[in-house]
């Protein structure tokens, strides 16, 4: 029987999008870095748990968004790179310096990227918060906050109306705060996700927020009446790390 | 064994040699001085970049199918683009001016992108096309400028610092990178201007102009140009045309960063918003008579269509 022959096409697709939201906040002398921990793939759920957001310093964590494989290899890889310079300068690195490790070890997979979008936030030397963020070949930029991922498009002008105050005018003889105290900044990181959850499909299940303090910060008054909260500090004398885990909607 | 076979084998001799090469190579990557004093250097820890590439046939052809937008918009990896950058030489040194937009898309995905890359004191890169090539590549041009002060006790000419990164970027020809830059500096011969982009060309030039949004600025600006303007006429001008693009052009807008390179180096001028431009005008700054640049409030209460107030009660 003669076979017909058919035009085949064949292509190399090692990516996936596993969906999911990240957002920092930087504030005068804390950040405030946080992600759903819902992972996705299409219309079905993986898990109901994996974290997008990594503590890396005691004044440093990543928030990864994008294909989860790559995200966590590159999480994994920025991580060994800071424990060489740990090992090397007896310190961990500067927040300003991890952004430009990230631009650079982004860029080194400039033909075969790593499709991952990064929010860096943390204190810098200074002992201000900072947010940096990153396309995924490298390029990036201080913030004072931003949104990525899958609900990126809900979030993002929510926060520009909150944090810059975008279209508001401000009461007559009064003006716009610089920052916002960490009360406010958690709220509005709740609502944020909380809404992304009832509009988005990939958005939900569980939400992480990292705050990192500066030393001696003031905000950690803040957090006294929290729920849930956990501190994930190293050292003792220096920037403070704590965690605040809640539920999102599950369906 | 013929050659088609060999090359696709596992178990030759040969493809055992490759595994090991390979392995060399991956290990390549670091060397042992990552683990001491050069731990946090990057990729260009060994002073040349080295780059991961995708173990297919043709990796310009991968590369292309993740991240083109133009051609394939549902592709995943967007690359920011859309701009208006723009530079001109006058009398008075170098006027820089470039918008804050970056898009994905129809989705902006930031307002606030600083599009002149600092590269030293006295070099000024503008970025227009992807953000990162531009950002990483011009911040390896300032490296390589402090290792030519370094090595030859003077400043490197602005032609020398463009060519530099023009015969850099020409030796990633057809790879993929996206790049259209105006290196802009002061050196021995006076200000100097030239343009860079990725195809590999480099034009020296009074005047340019970079961007989706360039025919725009391209508009104001060569309608106001002259070589004897003075400082404050140069800067309006820059801040006028950046104006007029990201008034007409869907993919620029939101600020205007101004720079002006004199004989001592970059001043970075002022930021400003392009509403406020459009319908309060720059402000009390020198150059402008303060109006505002909108032509429907310049000309409110003056046309038929917009009658004044008095007419319109009447």
């Amino acid at each position: 029987m003669p076979s017909i022959e058919q035009p085949q096409q064949r292509q190399f697709n090692p990516y996936s999008e596993n969906g999911g939201t990240i957002l920092a906040i930087a504030g005068a002398d804390f950040s405030v870095i946080a992600g759903d921990t819902r992972q996705s793939e299409g219309y079905s759920i993986q898990t109901r748990y994996a974290p997008k957001v990594f503590r890396l310093t005691d004044r440093a964590v990543l928030a990864v968004n994008g294909f989860a494989a790559d995200g966590n290899m590159f999480v994994k890889k920025v991580r060994q790179r800071l424990e060489w310079y740990r090992h090397a300068h007896a310190k961990d690195m500067p927040l300003r310096a991890i952004a430009r490790l990230i631009q650079t070890m982004l860029y080194a997979r400039r033909f075969f990227p790593f499709y991952v979008y990064n929010i860096l936030g943390g204190i810098e030397e200074d002992g201000t918060g900072a947010v940096y963020s990153f396309d995924p070949v490298g390029s990036y930029e201080r913030e004072a906050c931003r949104a990525a991922g899958a609900a990126q498009s809900l979030v993002q002008p929510f926060l520009d109306n909150q944090i810059y105050f975008k279209n508001q005018l401000p009461a007559p003889g009064t003006s716009h705060p610089a920052h916002l105290p960490l009360s406010t900044v958690l709220s509005l990181v709740i609502d944020s996700f909380t809404s992304a959850t009832e509009r988005h499909i990939e958005v939900g299940d569980g939400l992480e927020i990292y705050i990192v303090f500066s030393k001696g910060s003031t905000s950690l008054q803040g957090l006294a009446s929290v729920r849930g909260l956990q501190e994930v500090t190293t050292t003792d004398d220096g920037e403070r790390v704590f965690v605040i885990r809640r539920e999102l909607k599950k369906d | 064994m013929n050659s088609f076979a060999e090359r696709f084998s596992t178990t030759t001799a040969a493809s055992h040699m490759r595994n090991a090469q390979k392995l060399a190579e991956e290990d390549d990557e670091f060397d042992g001085t990552m683990w001491g004093s050069s731990a946090g250097f990057g990729s260009i820890a060994k002073g040349v970049p080295s780059f991961t590439v995708p173990a297919v046939a043709d990796p310009t052809a991968f590369l292309r199918l993740h991240t083109d937008d133009h051609a394939d918009p549902s592709c995943r990896i967007k690359i920011q683009h859309g701009t208006t950058t723009l530079a001109f030489r006058f009398q008075g040194g170098v006027i820089v001016a470039v918008d804050s937009r970056a898009t994905a898309g129809s989705y902006i995905a930031s307002g606030t992108v600083k599009k002149v890359i600092e590269i030293n004191p006295y070099l000024l890169g503008t970025m227009a096309g992807g953000a990162a090539d531009c950002q990483y590549w011009e911040t390896y041009l300032g490296m390589h400028c402090r290792l030519h002060e370094l090595r030859n006790r003077e400043r490197i000419s602005v032609s020398a610092a463009s060519k530099y990164l023009s015969n850099l970027v020409y030796s990633y020809k057809g790879m993929g990178l996206s790049m259209g830059t105006m290196i802009c500096g002061w050196d021995k011969t006076g200000p100097a201007v030239f343009y860079v982009d990725s195809d590999g060309t480099r034009l020296k030039g009074d005047l340019f102009s970079v961007g989706s949004g360039s025919t725009f600025a391209y508009g104001v600006l060569d309608q106001g140009y002259r070589w004897d303007l003075t400082d404050e006429e140069a800067q309006e001008l820059g801040r006028r045309s950046i104006y007029a693009a990201g008034h007409r052009d869907a993919f620029s807008g939101n600020s205007c960063n101004l720079y002006h390179v004199k004989e001592d180096g970059w001043k970075f001028i002022g930021n400003y918003d392009i509403s406020k431009l459009h319908y309060d005008g720059p402000g009390n700054v020198p150059g402008s008579d303060g109006r505002p640049y909108g032509y429907d409030i310049r000309v409110e209460g003056l046309s038929s269509t917009n009658a004044p107030e008095v007419a319109a009660a009447a």
